[in-house]
């Protein structure tokens, strides 16, 4: 398996030996940023492109075709009409807040977008509490979904704040145990050691019905902080006709619509890495020669394959059910959820110290 | 009906009768309208309201009550009547059927008779500064007393009630809609989910409806009014654009009417079509609601899948009426041209197509466990609120309510058809939705019995009767109702028997299911969550340009 690290210490050292520690480091961390907003924007390119075609498919329709060859420059040609949109401000709105919450939201997912793994080699961040770290800012996002609805001065965007603190705080829980379910087996909070820990079986085969279970709950609960079909209820479109992002327009209402998009990335990412190995190749432990053919993929096409196979899961989802009400999203969390994640999760333990896993 | 006469004799010993009318006629002095009202609900069990059509007769204004009574299906209307044009007042009935609330606001918008008792006296449809009455015949349509104007009304929060005491002395008493401490939610005009321009208002608890108050007539045409100053088919035209998910029953009870006014008999080919392209209007109707009420809920995908099969009747549609959406089909004595060649054999493969599909909605949106939480016991309808507030159609079926007039009141062809009336019992949400995906069911079955008509008819036929050129009725008044998709459609036609060279209607009044349909929201709603007032109305399944005639 290639290893990228390879590539980056022959950049460090390159620049080690022409320039001083400092400036060194600030150039990399200048490259690394430009990379991380550049595979931001492409990959939301991409996956606007890749939900209209889904639901297109599922809806049997053909999704976007006239703009390009099967409609790919559609995507360009909204960005493009939605940067050219005058930014409205309302009268008698907080303004201040009205213009930050977009940018945390963004912020938000962006940190969270940098913790992903990559490829062998290839991670932006990777500190000891990696997952920890992923579980904190993802909270940010909330906080300016609520700055948004409370700012706007609308009562539409307050109740869809309202019904999206309700719910993301509630999910970030079953979100959280699921994890920590996960942790439990791999040891390591670690991103790169989480994904070294599946080295010889994804935790979703090596990690029993546990790992079956905190999967089915991971999903349910990621699709809920996402704010995601059938949990869209912050945005309830035939409610409450935008939700929270009502009163936003270009590229305000665009960074919020960027950010839904990036986060369906990254929980298929972070469901990839907990479950599905991360860019670790698929390896059946006594098949040499599969798992030796499996290790010519290059690791970032593994880890991407995962992110879409399970964005396709979260979208198939999302085209067909219908929308649950708050009363019913709370009760499924509470009620059903957590006890079952936490219950789980002393399974897991149970299991790991039994050493019941393969 | 001589007994009815005798019971409402004894009743109410100043009423007069008049038998020489399609109906029976009771004349009613207003001061005993109440106690009569009252009687004919408790005693005769004329437990549903079907119109409430104020009429200027000139010399008096007043209105005209149709009755029915839902055990033994027997009608009569009641007329009552004021000579006072200054102020014009009458009792209200709203204390004894329910939805007497909102035809007698109609009535007051047009007609400025003020009803005693009543709750809450506000225009239904016109703006609340608006001068005038407009269906009153000395109506002044001078555009400078009513500008086209820019801003919105200020005082859109007041109401009031003429309240009478025992000693007969009638008070006015200004009201407020909404109190002060209430958190009021505008849904609507533009809002993705009321399915056109209607709008509510929605006093809320946190997330619970408290009370919802219906603004309506943002898109009202006048349809009224337009009418009486056209011919009789040239005005059969605004009659689809109604309900334009039910525009071929519309026109279908329209011409019915003045058929039954004119007494011509319509070739049995023409009957046949007719009642082919109001089935095939009802499946397209359901199958939009079908969309509608699972995209609303968030389902986007069943919305489609709804869209898909609708395609094929609009084709059908296409071919023989030359449009999709207005199909200016029918006309007075039987259908403008005939059929399609192929007419047949394509309802035969739509019919097919259906139900082979219908399985599938169900498996998409009926079974799944999300779908059955939104929509189970939500806004119950008790089958006594049903009668009460005259809730026909697929929805008042929902509550158990015995009121397809297919049934009850056969026109057309439909006694020598075989299908069922589809009825329900527990009047939720998931009741009316199932009603209509059975109806779709029931309808197929009528569309295939009509198919084998047509093989028996053949290709060409008779498909219009001689009717003379300029069509005149003598003077007096009829009542038709017919099925359309949302529930008993009902036209109410006057004629004064004048007019040279041509003559226009005196009065026609439209009595539209939709119309009762936002009565039952605020009861229906109350206590229910803001995502239920979406899912209540989705499943009433309302069309806004039938409410707003």
């Amino acid at each position: 398996m290639f290893d990228f690290g390879i590539v980056t210490k022959w950049i460090n050292d390159l620049l080690l030996g022409v320039m001083p520690q400092w400036l060194a480091t600030t150039i990399e961390c200048a490259i690394v940023g430009v990379a991380l907003l550049l595979m931001y924007s492409v990959i939301a390119i991409i996956y606007i492109f890749y939900e209209r075609k889904v639901c297109g498919w599922i809806q049997c329709r053909l999704g976007p075709m006239r703009v390009g060859p099967w409609g790919l420059l559609q995507v360009f040609a909204d960005v493009f009409k939605i940067l050219t949109k005058e930014l409205i401000t309302l009268w008698d709105t907080d303004r201040l807040l009205f213009m930050l919450a977009p940018y945390f939201v963004v912020v938000a997912s962006m940190l969270m977008f940098a913790c992903l793994p990559w490829g062998n080699g290839l991670q932006m961040i990777d500190m000891n509490i990696g997952v920890f770290f992923i579980a904190a800012v993802s909270s940010i996002g909330v906080l300016g979904i609520l700055l948004a609805g409370w700012s706007s001065n609308s009562k539409y965007t307050l109740i869809g704040a309202m019904r999206s603190g309700a719910q993301m705080v509630s999910y970030e829980i079953s979100t959280g145990i699921a994890m920590m379910t996960v942790i439990c087996l791999a040891g390591t909070m670690s991103i790169s050691g989480i994904v070294e820990a599946q080295k010889d079986g994804w935790f979703i085969f090596t990690g029993h019905i546990p790992a079956i279970i905190a999967f089915v709950i991971y999903i349910i609960a990621a699709n809920a902080e996402n704010n995601r079909g059938p949990f869209d209820l912050p945005e309830a479109e035939h409610e409450l006709t935008a939700g929270y992002h009502t009163e936003y327009s270009g590229i305000h209402f665009g960074f919020f619509y960027l950010a839904e998009y990036l986060n369906l990335f990254i929980v298929s990412g972070i469901a990839a890495l907990l479950f599905l190995g991360g860019w670790m190749p698929l390896h059946i432990s006594g098949l040499d020669a599969f798992n030796n053919v499996m290790d010519y993929i290059p690791s970032p096409v593994w880890f991407l394959g995962k992110a879409f196979f399970m964005s396709f899961v979260f979208m198939w989802i999302r085209w067909s059910f219908p929308r649950v009400r708050i009363d019913q999203m709370l009760k499924l969390e509470w009620k059903y959820l957590m006890p079952l994640g936490l219950f789980n999760l002393v399974l897991m333990a149970l299991c790991v110290s039994f050493g019941l896993h393969f | 009906m001589a007994n009815i006469q005798e019971k409402i004799s004894a009743l109410c010993p100043s009423a007069t009768f008049d038998e020489s009318g399609e109906l029976l006629l009771v004349n009613v002095p207003d001061e005993n309208w109440h106690a009569l009202a009252k009687a004919l609900k408790e005693e005769l069990h004329f437990d549903l309201l079907n119109a409430v059509a104020g009429v200027d007769w000139k010399e008096s204004l007043g209105c005209m009550y149709y009755l029915t009574n839902t055990e033994t299906q027997e009608m009569i209307h009641v007329k009552v009547a004021t000579t006072d044009r200054e102020t014009p007042r009458l009792h209200t009935v709203s204390d004894v059927w329910a939805v007497a609330n909102y035809q007698e606001r109609e009535v007051y918008d047009f007609f400025g008779i003020e009803f005693i008792n009543h709750p809450d006296m506000r225009r239904f449809f016109l703006r609340n500064d608006w001068v005038g009455y407009p269906l009153r015949k000395d109506y002044d349509a001078n555009p400078e007393l009513n500008p086209l104007r820019l801003e919105a009304e200020e005082n859109e929060d007041d109401t009031y009630a003429l309240v009478e005491d025992e000693k007969g002395e009638i008070k006015r008493v200004d009201k407020k809609v909404f109190g002060p401490d209430e958190y009021v939610i505008n849904v609507g005009p533009q809002h993705p989910s009321t399915h056109g321009v209607m709008r509510y208002r929605a006093a809320i608890d946190g997330e619970v409806v408290k009370k919802v108050d219906v603004v309506s007539g943002y898109i009202h045409r006048g349809i009224e009014k337009l009418c009486e100053d056209l011919t009789y088919p040239s005005m059969l035209l605004y009659t689809e654009r109604m309900d334009y998910m039910g525009a071929h029953m519309n026109r279908h009870a329209t011409c019915l009417c003045i058929e039954k006014a004119l007494g011509i008999e319509v070739p049995h080919r023409a009957e046949v079509i007719r009642m082919m392209m109001d089935e095939l209007m009802r499946l397209s109707s359901h199958l939009l609601s079908y969309g509608c009420l699972t995209m609303d809920q968030g389902a986007t995908t069943a919305f489609f899948y709804g869209f898909r099969e609708r395609e094929l009747i609009y084709d059908i549609f296409d071919k023989t009426c030359g449009a999709r959406m207005s199909m200016s089909y029918d006309t007075i004595g039987g259908v403008v041209r005939d059929v399609d060649p192929e007419f047949v054999n394509d309802v035969r493969k739509a019919c097919d197509a259906i139900e082979k599909a219908i399985p599938e909605y169900h498996k998409l949106f009926s079974g799944n466990v999300i779908a059955l939480g939104r929509m189970k016991d939500v806004g119950t309808l008790s089958l006594e609120d049903a009668k009460n507030y005259a809730i026909t159609g697929p929805s008042g079926r929902a509550s158990g309510f015995h009121c397809d007039v297919r049934k009850t009141q056969p026109y057309s062809l439909y006694n020598e058809v075989e299908f069922d009336e589809v009825v329900y019992e527990n009047g939720d949400s998931f009741d009316r939705y199932m009603v209509r995906m059975k109806e779709m069911e029931q309808s197929i079955k009528i569309l295939r019995q009509c198919c084998d008509m047509m093989d028996k008819e053949g290709h060409q036929g008779e498909f219009c009767a001689k009717v003379p050129k300029i069509i005149k009725l003598p003077a007096g008044h009829w009542y038709q109702q017919v099925e359309a998709s949302r529930g008993a459609f009902g036209v109410y036609l006057e004629s004064d028997g004048e007019g040279k060279p041509f003559q226009h209607p005196y009065r026609i009044h439209f009595q539209s299911p939709c119309f009762n349909l936002v009565g039952v929201v605020d009861l229906t709603c109350k206590d229910n969550l803001i995502a239920d007032l979406i899912t209540i109305t989705a499943s009433l399944d309302y069309v806004i340009p039938d409410i707003d005639r």
